[in-house]
């Protein structure tokens, strides 16, 4: 197994080792040491691989990931796995702000709490906190799900398109165009696989959940509008 | 972009060493602002003096016929640009008059019982090293990396900024509304010396500070009265605080230890400090006042 240490290898050397790495790479397991919130660490991977990052990453870890798994084992800076369009990305500390922004698919998992502005944007990615999520997270999110087994700050789901959000605990105050929306058989099954995905134990039921989407009655989502554009 | 640390220490074991670990954390804050640096520490403080921090040219002389006018001596202590003037509390008034008629391209960019302040133009590192913060003792400090926007890059420009005895704020982000929180205070008493969004935040602190709030009162009232982005750190003689604007436009992190309560606008800041994997790491939440005292 390889093993970077950031101590003495730069960061630039790291991405450049792992971007250099084929589809059919023997070199599938890779371990970071000494990351010390250093930014962009394992950003714009591209191949089946595992990156373990030993301790606290900066900002934009494993941004715009294909493929990979990466696993953070402190805390992740802002924008982990942003705009990631598929593979695995386990932050087993407390996330910061905008985790998973923008992201087009893949998993993202978070262990501990996430901050303000968790999913922003998200476009097709599913994201599980295990812990709570912060202020203005989903806001305009347009596809994909997010799953929060604690609670979710002030104004979750702004402006919210087609994203389904999942909170077991309190939601402090939903965004504009943002409501609680019934829990149907196929929520269900898909929460019961996403939680499974997740590691989350099944003494936690999809059952506690409630779900919450979009009322689709802004502007752009109404039929007379249409022929403004 | 800006950078910002602050060190609260509760474990007094730690007071001589809180130069240095505020000098490395500064150091790291480089990248977000490489403009100019400037930091201030309370560090120890003598019954019935005050010190006055000065900056400026031809600061050799200065406590010598300060003390002639005053009619007792008085203690300098120079760092590069700037020295620490010692003076009986009572002639502060005097102190100030004499500086202003002679002296007037000397500026007092701080005053307290216990507030030194420094900043420059340049990278952190070598400001920290101009005025070898990494010898200072204290109780607490607060650190700035600036990158200019709203005015030039001068050494007024930079942070942190002091309105008031032993008060003093750093600043990220920019304030929309400060040219007419700035004519509302003038009239009140609070005094300008920069054209800076930051320095305004400042004086608006020291006057809900003056009128008899507490360090978290006034805080909770500036959600109401600026208009802006700010992640704020604040030092007061014995206070140490952090707010963060209504949508948490700027960043920040947190570390808290038996011996220590940390700022950072990134982790990467505080990655030095002792014990830091052991600490309860945290953002501070968007328009929360976060306030630490000594006792």
């Amino acid at each position: 197994m390889p093993v970077v240490d950031l101590a003495s290898s730069t960061r630039r050397e790291l991405n450049g080792a792992l971007h250099a790495l084929g589809a059919n790479t023997n070199e599938k397991h890779w371990r970071v040491e000494n990351p010390q919130g250093q930014h962009a660490l394992a950003a714009g991977l591209d191949a089946p691989i595992t990156v373990e990052i030993a301790g606290h990453a900066g900002y934009y870890c494993a941004g715009m990931n294909k493929q990979a798994t990466v696993v953070v084992e402190g805390n992740a800076g802002v924008g982990v796995a942003e705009n990631m369009m598929s593979g695995t990305v386990h932050v087993k500390g407390d996330a910061s702000q905008s985790a998973g922004a923008t992201a087009h698919g893949g998993l993202l998992v978070i262990d501990g709490n996430a901050s303000a502005r968790c999913g922003i944007s998200m476009k097709g990615v599913d994201i599980v906190v295990k812990g709570s999520i912060g202020p203005m997270s989903a806001f305009m999110a347009q596809s994909g799900n997010l799953v929060v087994l604690g609670d979710a700050g002030d104004a979750l789901g702004d402006s919210i398109y087609e994203a389904r959000l999942f909170v077991r605990g309190e939601v402090k105050g939903l965004g504009a165009d943002c409501i609680e929306k019934e829990m149907r058989s196929e929520h269900v099954e898909g929460l019961k696989a996403l939680l499974h995905a997740a590691g989350v134990p099944d003494s936690v039921k999809p059952e506690e959940f409630k779900r919450y989407g979009s009322a689709r009655q802004l502007y752009n989502f109404h039929v007379d509008n249409a022929g403004a554009y | 972009m800006c950078g910002i640390v602050g060190l609260f220490l509760k474990d007094r074991a730690l007071e001589p060493k809180l130069g240095e670990l505020l000098a490395g954390m500064l150091e790291v804050m480089t990248d977000r602002g490489p403009d100019s640096a400037g930091f201030a520490v309370y560090g120890t403080g003598e019954a019935g003096r005050i010190k006055l921090t000065i900056r400026g040219n031809d600061l050799d002389d200065v406590a010598a016929k300060l003390g002639v006018t005053l009619g007792q001596p008085i203690q300098a202590a120079p760092h590069d640009t700037h020295s620490v003037l010692s003076i009986p509390a009572e002639s502060e008034l005097a102190a100030r008059a004499w500086l202003a008629e002679h002296r007037p391209g000397i500026a007092i960019i701080g005053a307290g019982k216990r507030i030194e302040l420094y900043k420059e133009v340049g990278l952190p590192a070598d400001v920290s090293t101009r005025f070898d913060l990494a010898r200072m003792s204290g109780t607490h400090g607060i650190g700035h990396t600036r990158m200019a926007t709203e005015s030039a890059v001068t050494t007024d420009g930079a942070h942190p900024f002091s309105t008031g005895a032993d008060q003093c704020l750093v600043h990220n982000g920019s304030l929309s509304n400060h040219a007419s929180l700035r004519r509302m205070l003038e009239p009140k008493g609070i005094s300008f010396t920069t054209d800076n969004d930051s320095e305004v935040a400042a004086g608006y602190l020291s006057w809900k500070l003056q009128d008899g709030a507490t360090l978290a009162e006034a805080l909770e009232d500036s959600l109401n009265d600026l208009d802006g982005f700010f992640t704020f750190v604040v030092g007061t003689e014995s206070g140490f605080a952090v707010l963060r604007d209504p949508i948490s436009c700027k960043p920040a992190v947190m570390a808290e230890t038996d011996q220590y309560v940390a700022f950072g606008s990134e982790y990467r800041a505080l990655v030095g400090l002792p014990g830091i994997e052991k600490a309860r790491m945290f953002e501070p939440e968007p328009a929360r006042v976060y306030v630490w005292e000594r006792n």
